[in-house]
């Protein structure tokens, strides 16, 4: 670890690009129109963040025990990040197929004036 | 060895709080109550990346634990939140601004949730 650091600046690399995309996801959860547009910006792009920060901070461990240990985290978020984002998405379809008194899902029928928010999460 | 790459892991956590503070917003004004849940997501997978760069930055293998747990907990809440409550959607644009969900809604979402 003498003289340019190669593995510290690559590190530092990795975890700067995982910040960048922590950031696209907060943004995509602000910014996206309805709900399952905010829960593909927050899959995908944090946990991608993530994955990069843990690379980052494996080039830096101490031992293979922190490699392990950072790994296991990783893919613990993403198991359980993915089976949690599954279940709030088809609850929110369930929701919005309740919304329209048990239709099913049809593009071309107007909505009521009372229901635009349910109606307008159909058209797409 | 390293006292830059501690000060530079330190910022770098502080950005990932920052950035993940922005998901407080969401949950101030998310429409529905799955929109708030979600950020909670946001809240609980930047939690876990800001206590790993600080473990690594204040040398506390301890806070890799920590990170374990908080991982668990965030999946947790969500996957109760829809096992036993249910995303239900606002009514209309203003009942939305309030922030408050129909009970009516809350009910029928129980019965076909359980």
């Amino acid at each position: 670890m003498t003289g340019i650091p190669w593995r510290e600046g690559l590190s530092l690399v990795l975890i700067g690009v995982g910040v960048l995309f922590f950031l696209a996801g907060s943004v995509g959860v602000l910014r996206l129109p309805d709900l399952l547009s905010r829960l593909h910006a927050l899959t995908k792009a944090d946990n991608l963040g993530l994955g990069l920060v843990v690379a980052g901070l494996m080039l830096q461990a101490a031992n293979v025990q922190e490699v392990l240990k950072l790994l296991l985290v990783w893919l613990l978020v993403l198991f359980a990040s993915s089976v949690a984002c599954y279940l709030v998405a088809r609850s929110a379809t369930a929701a919005v197929v309740r919304a329209d008194d048990g239709a099913p899902i049809q593009p071309t029928q107007p909505p009521p004036p009372g229901e635009l928010a349910a109606g307008g999460a159909n058209d797409r | 060895m390293a006292e830059w790459m501690d000060t530079a892991l330190g910022i770098v956590a502080t950005l990932v709080l920052a950035t993940i503070a922005l998901g407080l917003v969401r949950i101030e004004r998310g429409p529905s109550n799955g929109d708030r849940m979600l950020a909670a997501q946001l809240l609980g997978t930047g939690a876990v990346a800001v206590l790993l760069l600080l473990a690594r930055a204040t040398h506390t293998p301890a806070l890799l634990d920590v990170a374990l747990v908080l991982a668990l907990l965030a999946s947790v809440a969500n996957a109760v939140f829809v096992l036993r409550i249910g995303v239900s959607l606002p009514q209309s644009p203003p009942a939305a601004s309030t922030g408050t969900d129909p009970a009516p809604d809350k009910d029928t979402a129980q019965g076909t949730r359980a």
